[in-house]
């Protein structure tokens, strides 16, 4: 096989999986918009949040440590144990159930009937909220999430490669953990919407609150359901990426990374959400690969967002999402 | 012995059971508009009870207000003996008073299976963490729900289109589904606004026979909104009159037919 074919093999797996990683983000997004509606600008956040939670519990810090000892002059910083990770995973999971709880408790119950941008508006100010209270709880320095997740390159990918082509892929060890992962996630994800009395609720939630209400479902129960799920996913996401580049604020910021995904895939869809990022992963990494040396590189901070453009224009709907009819 | 709690039997032979709701002295506001004026009437056990009045009298306000959806300014709603509180839609729900709506309230991306199988959700007892942990209960539990749609898909002659997407059927089917749906709750109380608006004559002859099958075969209570006279006098037991939210006439069709009040909204002439 021709050299550069074999790169440009290596380049889309890359791509690929860097896709599974942006698809994990805009399924949190999806989510919680079929539901009920709402642009969730702090998606991010809410990754960012779980992260810093558990690597919190897992290090036994203690929290709002900063605030008890500036009111009580004490010196505290840490229970002085460790979590195993699998308790610690579960732990944040529920710290992100009583999040759901609350949000729908403290923010969503009052603006129930109010018009998609003030929820949208309710969700900036969460996002705020939220990245304040993850700082005083947890501290505002960089942090070093450690799950035990294999990282660095595959060797066992390489060798194979290497025997069958002659040339070793480069595939990164996490790059293929979040792909299982996410495969794992979408799969449970559509079992329970499709076959489980709560996922059938959801979708008639999704569909349309009055017949909803009128056939005994509780939209503030399906709320704290969708938030919960969408923590979930948060708390993957948050795990996925801090591994990969460490928990700090910027970890808030993969959101951005989602939107053109969103775009490209439809608000309402999650297998739209998967394909979406898969095609912006690829797309970005090839882009680089063969067009980037030409114009001077680092495409990839704009190609997705060009990418998402280029597809409003022709298919406003999202790749997935339902044809927008407009009646007349 | 009093017809209160033991209900009574009509000339014609239909068996009509004890007072199931009863709506007292309800009243409600919107802002300034004043769409229930201080009505009370009952609904009783296996009866067909219509609701009947011009444009914008307040008919489906006072569904709505029997459903939850609203919640009078003034008054108490008594069912089953018992005052109820301020309740939710699902709430109301889950008593088992199933409803249809004017405007057809639908999930149109699920098919009509589906949307049937949702009305069986206030009847489903797997919670959350059992459905996960143990796939077994739930299934069964599913399988049995869906013996019960299969049912009622049997009984309202839809079986054709159980899974078409509810989005691309006619208006008239839709109504049936909707029917359907409610149905499934196998509700105590049916509540049913305009099932019969906006279809051609073989449609709402179909209608009509599945009420009064569903009254006849399940002993269902059903309280309906209706605009068509001939097929209020055909199906109802009795009948409550609305005009611009007052209540102007309550008694069989017979003696709602012959009250001064009711032909003068109707007519809107004096009647001498
Ligand atoms: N949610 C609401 N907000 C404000 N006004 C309302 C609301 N619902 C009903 N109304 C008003 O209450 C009055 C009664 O309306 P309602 O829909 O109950 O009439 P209706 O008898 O069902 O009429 P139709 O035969 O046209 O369906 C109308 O004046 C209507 O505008
Ligand atoms: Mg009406």
């Amino acid at each position: 096989m021709p050299e550069q074919l074999l790169y440009a093999m290596e380049v889309t797996l890359n791509g690929l999986m860097a896709g599974v990683m942006y698809s994990l983000v805009a399924l949190g997004f999806v989510l919680i918009f079929k539901a009920s509606g709402i642009f969730n600008y702090a998606q991010g956040v809410l990754a960012l949040f779980a992260a810093l939670t558990l690597v919190g519990l897992q290090n036994g810090q203690i929290p709002f440590a900063h605030l008890i000892n500036a009111a009580l002059g004490t010196n505290l910083h840490s229970f002085g144990w460790k979590l195993p990770v699998l308790v610690a995973i579960a732990l944040t999971a529920l710290v992100m159930v009583g999040l759901a709880i609350l949000i729908e408790k403290l923010v969503l119950k009052h603006l129930v009937n109010q018009a998609p941008i003030i929820l949208f508006m309710a969700t900036i100010g969460l996002a705020y909220f939220l990245e304040g209270l993850g700082d005083v709880m947890w501290g505002a320095d960089i942090k070093k999430l450690d799950v035990g997740l294999p990282q660095g390159i595959s060797e066992t990918v390489e060798s194979v490669t290497d025997s069958i082509f002659g040339y070793g892929f480069f595939i990164d060890n996490l790059d293929i953990v979040a792909t299982v992962v996410a495969v794992l996630l979408v799969a449970s994800l559509t079992i329970f919407s499709q076959y489980s009395k709560q996922g059938r609720a959801l979708r008639a939630v999704a569909d349309d609150h009055q017949a909803a209400l009128s056939v005994g479902i509780s939209l503030r129960f399906i709320w704290v359901l969708v938030w919960s799920i969408a923590g979930f996913v948060a708390l993957v996401a948050g795990i996925m990426w801090g591994t990969k580049s460490g928990v700090q604020f910027s970890l808030s910021l993969i959101a951005l990374k989602a939107l053109p995904v969103l775009m490209l895939g439809g608000f309402t869809s999650i297998p739209g959400a998967i394909v979406g990022g898969l095609i912006i992963g690829v797309g970005e990494k090839l882009f680089e690969f063969s067009v980037g040396p030409m114009i001077g590189g680092a495409t990839e901070n704009w190609f997705a967002y060009m990418l998402a453009l280029i597809f409003l224009v022709f298919r406003p709907q999202g790749l997935f999402g339902e044809k927008i009819i407009e009646r007349v | 012995m009093n017809a209160m709690t033991e209900g009574y039997v009509t000339p014609d032979g239909r068996q009509i059971g004890p007072v199931l709701m009863e709506m007292k002295n309800i009243t409600l506001r919107f802002g300034g508009v004043v769409a229930i004026k201080d009505i009370s009437f009952d609904i009783r056990e296996g009866e067909i009870r219509a609701i009947i009045g011009p444009n914008g009298a307040g008919k489906s306000s006072m569904l709505n207000v029997i459903s939850g959806f609203y919640v009078p300014s003034e008054g108490e709603v008594w069912f089953r003996g018992q005052k109820r509180g301020p309740m939710k839609p699902y709430e109301v729900a889950r008593l088992g008073i199933a409803r249809t709506f004017q405007n057809i309230a639908l999930f149109d991306g699920m098919s009509v299976l589906d949307n049937i199988m949702t009305g069986r959700l206030t009847m489903m007892k797997s919670g959350l963490l059992s459905q996960a942990l143990w796939f077994g209960s739930a299934e069964r539990e599913e399988n049995e729900n869906r013996a019960k749609v299969e049912k009622i898909i049997d009984f309202l002659e839809i079986q054709n289109i159980r899974k078409t997407p509810v989005g691309r059927l006619p208006y008239g089917l839709k109504k049936r589904v909707e029917l359907a749906r409610a149905l499934a709750a196998e509700p105590k109380i049916l509540l049913l606004d305009e099932p019969m608006a906006g279809m051609n004559v073989e449609e709402k002859e179909d209608m009509c026979r599945f009420i009064l099958d569903v009254n006849d075969e399940f002993g269902t209570t059903i309280a309906l909104i209706e605009h068509d006279m001939g097929v209020v006098m055909d199906l109802s037991d009795r009948v409550v009159v609305m005009d611009y939210g007052k209540k102007i006439g309550d008694g069989t069709p017979d003696e709602v037919r012959n009250n001064p009040d009711v032909i003068n909204a109707y007519l809107g002439v004096a009647h001498e």
